[in-house]
């Protein structure tokens, strides 16, 4: 029976978490040290290292996580396709192209070469990367002339991608002092998360997590078809941009704390529709504790494999995702 | 007496190309099954009575109302329609694809009270699928997912009830089962079903021929006018012969 296995990957996903809050907190630039992390305790740094630094990265690193599971589930639901990704309808290249512009807005503000740049590079990164992934995913409903195609969103989507690549790759030519920087936000990290972040993002998981759920019996219906989801009374093209709001909401969040972190949104809806499949009310949940546990494991693991260097948690997002989709490719093969 | 729906005039296009050409009929309680060659526009009749589909021309009235004058919430709780080989992938089990038909009751934000869920209960035992109530539906045969999804439309308890090929995937027991569950849901409401076996179209209280986006003859089972449109429509093809009290149609072959 599917709904006792669903309860149990729910329980599993909480004990995962508390897990790897308590290891977040233990690594640290000595390596993974649950020892340590006592000795710590017992010293005088323990608020600053401990309070400031490793505890709001560590529950960052989660909530992030969250945001770009739920992301995830919700592109996969809305288009009816496995394989979305919540960076599909341009937010990623959105929020890059924007942070990209204020970085070089920042080099040419120092030079004096623009009045307007200094004032541009006073938006902040992580302004510029939310109103990117918002902007980015605004473009391509206004390509699309709203959210009522399905392949027309997802064709404004990729094409918004390409052009707003080109420009990032156009700007980082012109000023290639904004390159380092594009490169840092590309990887993803979670290395620049306060307690600021924290709220931001507990409040963004506040707000379109119960949202989504309320919304999820548009998804079940959906997976009917497109008329039998009408039949029902459903107001398709209204729920729908609903929906693609939600889904630019909580990846231009995730997004502009965390940089791109890769296939954690691809990867989280697909574990838990493995593991224990089930209706989207279940499943945007059960994506939102994969993806938080996703991405604070490889954060752990990011900051405990070369310590006490730390590698770019996107990169090892990516590394693992890959791998586990050319798994899962060789099992269908076989299959 | 008010038809449950009505048509008239109704002109529907489909990507440019005219489909169904100034159809009227009225649908009043019982079993109307509609027949005719493929391609004939059973299927786009079917959701243009359901509102699913923008007119060219024409007019269709719900219980007495221009259809347009009901919101899409009332016209969902008003008619339950299934679809042509409809979908039913995905994760969800047997009960939550039936529990969507309590949608145009609930809405999006409503929680199933008791009376949702004997509505789902009775649905799914009307189609006999209530023993797979906890399976996903990725588990199930084609005929078993078609019973799913019509106890799905059941479970709305709508007045019209407009089944696009309903009988699609069943092997005879589970066919003969659906035909006497519309005779039997005909005696409370109306029921429109696209057929595309004669034999059973032909237990329907009234038949409906559909030609070239027309409807060309319509009549009961025992109508000789009928049997002889049946017979030119579907190019000599087919025979209709008297077996006891009904009438069978059988391949001229």
């Amino acid at each position: 029976m599917t709904p006792p296995r669903r309860g149990r990957l729910l329980w599993a996903l909480l004990a995962l978490s508390a897990l790897l809050l308590l290891a977040g907190l233990a690594a640290g630039g000595d390596g993974w040290s649950p020892a340590g992390l006592w000795q710590l305790l017992q010293g005088p740094d323990a608020a600053l290292i401990v309070g400031q630094i490793r505890a709001p990265r560590t529950l960052g690193a989660w909530l992030a996580g969250g945001l770009l599971g739920l992301a995830g589930a919700l592109a996969q639901g809305l288009f009816r396709n496995p394989l979305a990704d919540p960076f599909l309808l341009g937010s990623a290249s959105g929020a890059s192209a924007a942070v990209v512009a204020v970085l070089a807005a920042g080099a040419l503000g120092a030079q004096g070469v623009m009045p307007v740049a200094g004032w541009l590079s006073r938006i902040g990164l992580v302004a510029a990367a939310f109103g990117g992934a918002l902007g980015g995913v605004l473009l391509t409903l206004l390509l699309a002339r709203g959210a009522q195609h399905t392949l027309r969103l997802l064709l404004a989507g990729v094409v918004v991608g390409v052009v707003l690549s080109a420009f990032s790759d156009l700007i980082t030519m012109l000023v290639p002092e904004a390159l380092r920087g594009r490169q840092v936000f590309m990887l993803g990290s979670t290395g620049y998360l306060g307690w600021d972040s924290c709220a931001l993002l507990a409040l963004g998981l506040a707000l379109t997590l119960p949202l989504a759920q309320r919304l999820s019996r548009v998804l079940d219906a959906l997976v009917l078809g497109e008329d039998s989801a009408r039949s029902l009374g459903l107001a398709l093209p209204q729920l729908r941009l609903l929906l693609v709001c939600l889904l630019a909401a909580a990846t231009g969040l995730a997004v502009s704390q965390a940089g791109l972190v890769a296939f954690v949104g691809l990867a989280a809806p697909h574990l838990v529709r493995r593991i224990a499949p089930g209706a989207h009310g279940y499943t945007l949940l059960a994506s939102t504790g994969a993806g938080a546990v996703l991405l604070l494991a490889a954060d752990v693991v990011a900051r405990s494999l070369i310590a006490p260097q730390e590698l770019p948690v996107g990169v090892l997002t990516a590394l693992f995702g890959g791998i586990y989709l050319l798994w899962l490719l060789s099992r269908q093969r076989e299959a | 007496m008010t038809a449950a729906l009505r048509a008239r005039d109704l002109r529907v296009a489909l990507g440019g190309t005219t489909v169904l050409h100034g159809v009227s009929l009225e649908l009043h309680p019982g079993w109307t099954a509609v027949v005719g060659p493929n391609g004939a526009g059973k299927s786009t009749l079917l959701r243009a009575l359901a509102g699913l589909l923008p007119r060219q021309a024409g007019q269709v009235w719900l219980q007495g109302r221009p259809i347009d004058d009901w919101s899409a919430r009332q016209r969902a709780q008003q008619i339950a329609w299934l679809a042509q080989q409809g979908q039913a992938g995905g994760d969800l089990t047997v009960r939550e694809l039936v529990e969507l038909g309590r949608l145009p009751h609930l809405g999006l934000f409503g929680t199933p009270g008791p009376q949702d869920q004997r509505c789902v209960e009775q649905a799914m035992l009307a189609t006999e699928c209530a023993a797979w109530a906890e399976r996903p539906l990725r588990q199930l045969s084609g005929g078993e997912r078609q019973r799913c999804l019509l106890a799905r439309a059941l479970a709305v308890r709508s007045p019209v009830l407009l089944l696009d090929e309903p009988t699609t995937h069943l092997d005879p027991p589970h066919q003969v089962a659906v035909v006497r569950l519309m005779q039997a849901l005909a005696r409370q409401g109306t029921v429109a079903s696209v057929m595309h076996d004669l034999p059973l179209a032909l237990q329907a209280d009234r038949v409906l021929l559909m030609h070239a986006g027309r409807i060309v003859a319509s009549g009961a089972h025992d109508d000789p006018a009928l049997h002889a449109a049946l017979t030119e429509v579907f190019d000599h093809a087919v025979r209709i012969e008297r077996v006891g009290e009904r009438h069978i149609a059988l391949p001229n072959l």
